[in-house]
């Protein structure tokens, strides 16, 4: 599903240049469960980002889903991420003047399907996130954990190839993190490919295989006895 | 712009947003409406005072004579010059393809007047029948002095609304009665007005031939009066009224024997100077608004940018989201352009509107001097609604271009 081949990326910071990935060699079949592992720092977060085309590589090569992901122009870069990603970030990043529902909808938007059919889908992801009375609610009248899980159904709702997750249980408590794991878990257990960025040891327990970054290389990358959430919930 | 999808997506935000609309809102809708008004009042001063000049015929040119003030080929000076019938009868004949309307004026000041047993002392004129247009008279009853009461030396008179109430006490038939002027009867055939009041209504007109008759003037003349075909534009007419004052004065002083420098033995006076000095002044007044009214629209203008600018700056995190679920540039710039231009144009129009019926409303009723009708034209006004849809866009477009190019996690990470 993923793949990518001695990935090097730095920043430019005034004249000194911050060199974050020293070539990175990674791949992810279908239907896994990865947490990538790391002190701040480490190049976990750009990671992401190169994957999730919010950021560009210098050097190296990545192929999503059999398409090599390069040369991007923006139009292309946002035709890639509606169609094969979905984001969860820490902060959820949902759209504040917009209901839960209405938000769910909205990579929806950007694939050019119909209002009706929108909402339709839109309903069926809350459904799925145990939210879907909490619908016409604005994300203010939320609780975090409940936000989180609207911005998972937001993630879901475009159909992507790989959720992409960005420290998703940052901003949460123990207990709400292992009911929004328990979630991502079962997603996965739908078949669904996933990438988890923490720094949390138990939350990356909670995954098929951790990837430990440090210094902008991959020092340990293992597959682990999956932990289920929800004996935690 | 025809896209449902895209109509929906905005209206939503415009009803989720309601005071970032509103303040956009107010602001070019007030820009607009304090435009309108101010160049409707513009015109109506425009109007106002046009309407103050239309009283008397606007291009009259006067002449009448003092004594000399300067020796001449040995005449001293502080002689009197007298213009005679003869000069008269030489303009008229020269410049007949040139002269709308002339008059030759003979008159007695406070001449005792008697109807009856009431009595009073009005000016008494003798002129030709061209000499009511000459002073824009209207005729409220009977007729006008004619050519063949001119001719025939008669005895009759036109008196004024002011006098027929004065001195006839309101008589009801006054056409035909008789009047004693210089206690010599004199026939009424009518009765005049005129536009400019009644401190123009102390005049009895009688014909030329009989006023220098009664009076004993001989052929000599107070003053002459002229109006010149209008030319085809304003200042074309000026010019050549300038030249027709000039090239009469140079004949007056030739045929009396005056130093051609001259200044106070032959005047004259040319109104068409005054319209010039007013027309000037309304284009001054006109310019002021103008100035006022493109002011009023900068500031409006800069008002829709900073309000662009802000929004544009409050949304870039929604748009990071956005472009990270997948929009493209163009659709984020083509989702705030869209949402400014709408409510900018509904605003602007919304004003447009207001102002203008506002204006159609009390323009008619309004009494004050000078301000007369303030009305604006449609297209102007149109064409500023236009202009300030067009500079929010602009303003609008060059944050939103930019925050469409920033990149997704940049957007995310702004606060």
């Amino acid at each position: 599903m993923i793949e990518i081949k001695n990935l090097h990326k730095s920043y430019k910071m005034g004249k000194n240049s911050l060199h974050v990935l020293k070539g990175i060699d990674f791949s992810v079949e279908e239907g896994e469960l990865v947490a990538i592992m790391g002190s701040s720092g480490s190049g976990k977060s750009t990671l992401l980002n190169i994957l999730g085309m919010l950021d560009e590589l210098d050097e190296g090569t990545y192929t999503l889903d059999g398409v090599p992901i390069k040369n991007l122009n923006e139009t292309k870069a946002a035709n890639y991420r509606n169609k094969f990603l979905g984001f969860i970030f820490q902060s959820f990043n949902l759209i504040n003047y917009k209901s839960a529902a209405e938000n769910v909808a909205l990579p929806l938007y950007y694939q050019r399907v119909s209002r009706k059919e929108r909402q339709e889908k839109a309903l069926k992801y809350l459904e799925q996130v145990g939210l879907k009375q909490w619908a016409t609610h604005l994300p203010s009248e939320l609780s975090g954990g409940q936000k989180q899980r609207v911005a998972i159904a937001r993630a879901m709702a475009a159909e992507p190839k790989v959720l992409l997750a960005d420290e998703p249980t940052g901003a949460l408590d123990s207990t709400t993190s292992y009911e929004v794991m328990d979630l991502i878990q079962k997603i996965n257990d739908q078949g669904n490919t996933i990438l988890v960025v923490t720094h949390e040891e138990d939350i990356a327990h909670m995954c098929k295989r951790i990837v430990h970054l440090k210094d902008g290389v991959i020092v340990e990358d293992k597959k682990v006895e999956q932990v289920r959430a929800a004996q935690y919930v | 712009m025809f896209d449902i999808e895209r109509w929906q997506e905005i209206f939503d935000t415009i009803r989720k947003n309601k005071l970032r609309t509103v303040l956009t809102g107010i602001s070019v809708a007030s820009g607009i409406f304090i435009l309108v008004i101010l160049l409707g009042f513009g015109q109506g001063m425009q109007n106002g005072i046009a309407q103050e000049f239309e009283e008397d015929a606007s291009n009259r040119i006067g002449v009448w004579t003092q004594v000399t003030t300067k020796e001449f080929k040995g005449l001293n000076p502080g002689r009197p010059i007298r213009l005679r019938n003869e000069n008269y009868d030489y303009i008229e004949d020269k410049y007949a393809d040139e002269l709308e309307y002339k008059s030759p004026n003979f008159r007695v000041f406070n001449a005792s007047i008697n109807y009856k047993k009431e009595s009073g002392a009005y000016s008494v004129q003798g002129i030709s029948p061209e000499y009511q247009q000459i002073e824009n008279e209207f005729i409220t009853k009977g007729r006008f002095l004619n050519y063949k009461d001119h001719q025939s030396v008669s005895k009759v008179a036109v008196i004024s609304n002011k006098i027929h109430r004065e001195l006839l006490l309101n008589e009801e038939d006054p056409i035909g009665r008789e009047l004693k002027i210089a206690d010599l009867s004199f026939k009424i055939i009518g009765v005049y007005g005129d536009k400019g009041g009644e401190r123009e209504e102390d005049r009895i007109y009688i014909p030329l031939s009989t006023g220098q008759r009664v009076f004993n003037g001989g052929d000599s003349l107070n003053m002459m009066f002229f109006t010149l075909k209008p030319a085809a534009t304003f200042e074309k007419t000026l010019a050549e009224s300038i030249k027709f004052t000039d090239e009469i004065k140079t004949y007056l002083k030739q045929s009396h024997t005056v130093a051609p420098d001259d200044m106070s033995a032959i005047n004259t006076f040319n109104t068409l100077e005054n319209v010039q000095r007013f027309m000037n002044l309304i284009g001054g007044i006109k310019f002021f608004f103008w100035f006022v009214g493109v002011c009023t629209i900068i500031a409006g203008i800069v008002g829709v940018s900073n309000i662009m600018l802000i929004i544009v700056k409050e949304r870039t995190r929604e748009i990071g989201i956005r472009k990270a679920l997948g929009a493209k540039p163009w659709s984020i710039v083509g989702m705030i352009l869209h949402e400014a231009i709408f409510v900018t144009a509904v605003s602007g129009f919304a004003g447009l509107i207001f102002s203008m019926g506002l204006l159609e409303l009390i323009g008619p009723n309004v009494e004050v001097d000078y301000v007369v009708n303030p009305s604006i034209d449609f297209n102007i006004a149109i064409t500023t609604v236009l202009l300030l849809i067009f500079a929010g866009t602009l303003a609008g477009f060059f944050p939103a271009w930019r925050a469409a190019k920033i990149k997704p996690i940049v957007a995310l990470k702004e606060e």
